[in-house]
């Protein structure tokens, strides 16, 4: 019989984020499919018992926590360790555990210290024969696979935005708080805290129902044989402002700074999309003068509605991936959307 | 006694990000890229940023030494130390063995941590190792963190992008985190595991000199390199497939920019 072990860790206020409820969906759904599965919580923070109450109705077998303040904060000796008990306490086969940062960087570590395997970024489970499958991606997104294992336990992260987020009626959870002994070599990194980047605008909002690409076209040439790159900053910033939408990037435009050409104040890495960037999950993305093959556009692949604005109707960002391509004047297009929407 | 840094960098090659990859299944059972031995190949992206930042630290902290742990078919590592080696001093430790993405990170952590253990004059306590925050091809971020364990480090750091040397020898770091944040940590010193994202650093111009010195040391490790077996671990595949989704795209040509605009402000607002 499998044994589920959820994992997650409380947020600064004691909550639980939305990737956490995401995978504790499929952990349920998991469960299902597996019939005769138990399903552990297992949750990790300063003090758990609200995000506990808060899934009391998620229909787990078993809540387990490790509590206190050095495990309130993303460290990965203190989450090693935590997580390694909370492993072993439950005997789980099989753990599964939102790929946030913090869960991303120690779950390989534990995998290794339980002797388990571990397969990240998961898009999707199902069950084959009495045996769960997973589907994750290989190449940058570029192609997806469909594999089990034999090896327990198995390690799941589960990619955020690929399942609903559990919905429930809060109650009164029956946590087992786990006593972990914390030696100096797990606290040698002392967390100072979070810290915006330099960048004065917004990178990649996960919450954001709307991303915005700016491509190079943005910094090139335009009809007058002029750059206009204060004028594009300010349109893209108007409409960020407007939108609170996440601001995402190709690689060419983030690019142009280390090579000494005109690029816009407020971009950096963070903002960079496609192979060599991020790969987000929103409702709807528009691009704007994006340029590029598929390596580049992989930076989309996950937006479900997706427009864009470029001069080139045979754009290869945009043919075949978007649903709508304008082929317009991104300057005046943006203008009169900011016009618009600062209308209410 | 030496306050320098011994800095271990683990990157191979993937496949140029330009080139069409089509998966088929091999003749043991296991994925692969179609006419992969004649692929393109250029140095992972984030195990690049971690050279260059390592390179960076080793030259600003004196008695600081950088080697680079390179897995992957040997002929295709020696074309890729034809352009790498002219970036930035290192020394190669060259393992001959597969640098396919199908591949298990627990299989090849096995291998680098054995060849770092291995490494000649290597002091442990002054260790810094390196590498990408996930590889372009296996894409899992999981590599790193399981060669840090193997090694009995647990001061490990995912999606670095700034590491500074405070007066005190401690490591003061930045890691990505959700929303643009920054994680910002303060590690009392080496050893420590840091996962690179694209850090701050620019790719280094080819430096004919820094190239000349490098290959002294490259051509004998990778005469040497040893053979290791990195598998798929007891993987069972059922499919490889590159997404065919096409959508049908509605060009909208000659519209007034002021109906774009409408158009695509109902949409927003949908």
């Amino acid at each position: 019989m499998a044994s589920i072990l959820y994992v997650a860790h409380t947020e600064a206020d004691g909550t639980l984020c939305k990737p956490a409820l995401e995978a504790l969906e499929a952990a349920r759904q998991l469960k299902g499919s597996l019939g005769d599965a138990t399903l552990t919580v297992g949750l990790i923070g300063h003090d758990v018992q609200a995000a506990a109450d808060a899934i009391a109705s998620c229909g787990a077998d078993r809540f387990l926590a490790v509590a206190g303040s050095e495990f309130g904060v993303s460290r990965y000796g203190s989450d090693a360790l935590a997580i390694t008990e909370l492993v072993k306490a439950s005997e789980a086969t099989v753990i599964l555990a939102p790929a946030t940062s913090r869960v991303t960087r120690v779950l390989p570590g534990v995998a290794n210290r339980c002797d388990g395997c571990i397969d990240t970024q998961v898009t999707g489970m199902s069950v084959e024969d009495g045996q769960a499958q997973i589907q994750r991606w290989y190449y940058r997104q570029r192609m997806v696979a469909t594999l089990t294992r034999d090896q327990s336990p198995w390690f799941l992260s589960i990619a955020a935005g690929v399942y609903d987020a559990w919905k429930g009626d809060t109650g009164t959870a029956q946590v087992e708080i786990l006593a972990v002994e914390l030696d100096g070599g797990a606290t040698r990194t002392r967390v100072i805290g979070t810290k915006a980047t330099d960048s004065d605008t917004q990178t990649i909002r996960p919450e954001a129902d709307l991303l915005l690409v700016a491509g190079a076209g943005w910094t090139k040439k335009q009809a007058d044989g002029q750059t206009h790159v204060p004028d594009a900053e300010q349109l893209l910033l108007e409409f960020l402002d407007s939108t609170q939408a996440s601001l995402g990037s190709s690689k060419s435009l983030v690019d142009q700074d280390a090579e000494g050409q005109a690029v816009m104040g407020f971009l950096s890495h963070m903002n960079q999309v496609g192979q060599t960037g991020s790969t987000p999950r929103h409702p709807k993305g528009l691009a704007t003068c994006c340029h590029g093959e598929e390596p580049h556009v992989v930076g989309w692949r996950f937006i479900n509605q997706r427009r864009a604005i470029n001069m080139d109707p045979n754009c290869s960002w945009a043919q075949g991936k978007a649903d709508v391509l304008y082929v317009a004047d991104a300057f005046e297009v943006m203008k009169k959307v900011n016009d618009l929407l600062s209308k209410g | 006694m030496s306050n320098g840094f011994h800095i271990v960098v683990c990157g191979s090659l993937v496949p140029d990000p330009l080139q069409t990859l089509q998966p088929v299944m091999g003749a043991s059972g296991l994925p692969e890229l179609k006419s992969e031995m004649m692929l393109p190949s250029v140095l992972d992206p984030w195990a690049g940023h971690a050279l260059f930042e390592a390179a960076h630290l080793a030259a600003k902290t004196p008695e600081s030494k950088v080697w680079l742990v390179s897995a992957g078919p040997k002929a295709r590592l020696q074309q890729l130390m034809m352009t790498l080696a002219q970036k930035v001093p290192f020394e190669l430790v060259a393992l001959d063995g597969s640098a396919s993405g199908f591949t298990d990170a627990s299989s090849v952590a096995k291998s680098l941590s054995e060849a770092i253990e291995g490494i000649a004059g290597l002091d442990r306590s002054r260790m810094l190792l390196f590498g990408g925050c996930a590889s372009a091809s296996r894409d899992a971020g999981a590599t790193m963190q399981i060669v840090g364990e193997r090694l009995s480090i647990h001061d490990q750091f995912l999606a670095v992008d700034e590491l500074d040397v405070e007066n005190d020898g401690s490591l003061r770091i930045l890691e990505r985190i959700e929303g643009g944040q920054y994680l910002e940590s303060v590690c009392e010193g080496p050893p420590a595991m840091l996962g690179w994202a694209t850090g701050t650093l620019p790719e280094p111009k080819n430096n004919p000199q820094v190239g000349m010195m490098n290959m002294r040391t490259i051509m004998p490790a990778l005469q040497r390199a040893q053979s290791v077996s990195v598998g798929a671990g007891d993987s069972t595949f059922a499919s490889v497939e590159v997404p065919q989704q096409r959508r049908e795209t509605r060009i909208v040509k000659d519209l007034p920019a002021d109906e774009i605009a409408r158009e695509l402000v109902e949409w927003i607002r949908s």
